[in-house]
């Protein structure tokens, strides 16, 4: 569970990110986070995985409370969140299956896991032939499927995806958003902030919208049926 | 820290050392260049050292009997002798073995062959405790009665002392000087791979690595480079250390000075250059590291 209770972020330039924003995403909802540049859709993604700290509020992810959060629990945190980038961020030298096994040796896992998991997460992403090839040699789409599968290795209970279609078509952009909404059925928590409007219409959805560091709307559609 | 991380490290840390190979080589050689410096500073200080224990060893003065006095009078003296401070023990040596010595020393030369016994006196080889004291004994006896001349090797000791010493105090500052220099060459060839790897680090840190796990490959790392600088730094100063004790062994203007072979210390410089190599390896890769791992 994800919950925000008051959170102002300012930045030591002095800019405030966010200006006493609360919401609350229950286990196993999917929810779209949308707002326009500067409304702090990137600070809050940056708060849930740790990598910055609220100036005010409380921020609880998973059990964990990021307010005095110790750097040791950091990687804790992080394990139970996925997280997605519109630049996919995959190693360019290692090839599909590398990569994932890069992910997961990273947080200890062992040769036999690795063995058993990563066959598991690609064939769940629709990429099961394609873990010799590089990732020069992908689409867009692949290469964001890879990066979903690359999320998902350490099993996390929460996916967090900043605009994951961002770099691709509109039918491959439908493609990996059916993906979440997939993941999201098998019981994983999802968080998708994005801008596009089309995309997050489609899909019947609670959606959260930003502006200047506070939730104006929380509904269902991109403008939200509940106006805050 | 399990076996699959252990060999995950290893792998990791050479696969990072190769793939910066200029970098890695020119730490390599600057830590070489370190060691070998401070390797035969110590060396120096260690032979100063040697030499003047065998000083120290055969620490004998002589005590010249004024010449007329006859054995018996020069050896009812011994007691005398043996009374002044720091001497340790007397052997007396009577004109005739003094003479034998001499001419057996210089049995190629017929000019001193002919040179009759009186013209040697009774003496005393006297050793002392203590070389520091050297002048003080000495002193004490030439003050004696019946006692014409002391002879020591007072101003060779002294300089070994001061060779030793100022080889000592080299040997401190240089130690820390180049200690810190290969550090920092050290910590700017880590930084070089921690630089081309932090995509790699920002993908761990984002999966949840702990610090330490990101940590270990680059620490693998400048420990493999310490280590291959301290192999190639201990072989070119066992190289060095034999070529130049084989050129003062055939020099004869310095052959008062003596060297300890290489093969009875080799182990003492293998363990001295390992240790200090991964020092400056591991030291150098996690002052490297630390900026990185805020991400």
């Amino acid at each position: 569970m994800i919950r925000l209770t008051d959170v102002v972020k300012e930045y030591p330039n002095g800019t405030h990110a966010l200006n006493g924003l609360s919401m609350e995403i229950l286990d196993g909802e999917f929810v779209f986070m949308v707002g326009p540049s500067g409304s702090g859709k990137s600070t809050v993604i940056k708060l849930l995985i740790g990598e910055i700290e609220p100036t005010e509020g409380r921020v609880m992810v998973n059990g964990f409370s990021l307010r005095n959060i110790k750097e040791w629990q950091i990687p804790h945190l992080r394990r139970t969140v996925g997280v997605i980038f519109q630049d996919f961020r995959l190693i360019e030298h290692k090839s599909v299956y590398d990569n994932m096994v890069f992910a997961m040796r990273a947080v200890g896992a062992g040769p036999k896991e690795i063995r058993k998991r990563i066959p598991y997460c690609l064939n769940l992403v629709g990429l099961e032939n394609k873990g010799r090839r590089l990732p020069s040699e992908l689409s867009g789409g692949e290469q964001q499927r890879v990066a979903i599968a690359r999320a998902l290795l350490n099993n996390p209970s929460t996916i967090i995806a900043d605009e994951p279609t961002g770099n691709l078509d509109p039918a491959r952009s439908l493609e990996i958003m059916r993906l979440l909404e997939r993941i999201n059925a098998l019981g994983t928590t999802v968080l998708v902030v994005t801008h596009e409007k089309d995309l997050v219409n489609r899909f019947d959805k609670r959606v959260v919208m930003l502006e200047r560091g506070r939730v104006v709307s929380d509904g269902h559609g991109y403008y939200g049926r509940k106006t805050l | 820290m399990n076996k699959h991380n252990f060999f995950y490290f290893i792998k990791e840390g050479a696969v990072n050392m190769f793939s910066h190979g200029f970098m890695s080589f020119a730490a390599v050689g600057i830590t070489v260049a370190c060691l070998l410096i401070m390797g035969t500073f110590t060396l120096v200080a260690v032979n100063a050292n040697a030499m003047l224990a065998d000083l120290e060893e055969q620490n004998q003065v002589l005590a010249f009997v004024e010449l007329g006095l006859s054995e018996k009078e020069a050896r009812e003296m011994e007691p005398a002798l043996r009374r002044v401070p720091n001497v340790r023990d007397v052997h007396f040596i009577s004109d005739q073995e003094a003479a034998a010595a001499f001419r057996a020393r210089y049995e190629d030369d017929e000019l001193f062959q002919g040179l009759p016994d009186d013209n040697f006196s009774h003496r005393y080889a006297i050793d002392l405790v203590d070389i520091a004291y050297m002048r003080q004994t000495c002193e004490a006896l030439d003050a004696l009665p019946h006692i014409d001349n002391v002879n020591a090797y007072e101003d060779e000791a002294a300089g070994f002392i001061t060779i030793r010493n100022v080889a000592g105090v080299v040997c401190v500052v240089l130690i820390a000087i180049l200690f810190l220099v290969s550090v920092f060459i050290m910590a700017n060839t880590i930084k070089l791979t921690t630089f081309d790897r932090r995509d790699e680090i920002a993908i761990m840190k984002m999966v949840g690595a702990t610090n330490g796990f990101i940590r270990w490959p680059f620490v693998y790392e400048g420990f493999l480079l310490g280590l291959f600088s301290a192999v190639i730094g201990f072989f070119l100063q066992w190289g060095l250390y034999e070529a130049v004790a084989r050129s003062i062994a055939s020099n004869d203007t310095i052959n008062l000075i003596t060297t300890v072979p290489f093969v009875d210390m080799w182990s003492y410089v293998a363990v001295i250059f390992a240790i200090a190599g991964m020092l400056i390896g591991v030291g150098g890769s996690l002052s490297a590291i630390s900026k990185f791992l805020q991400v």
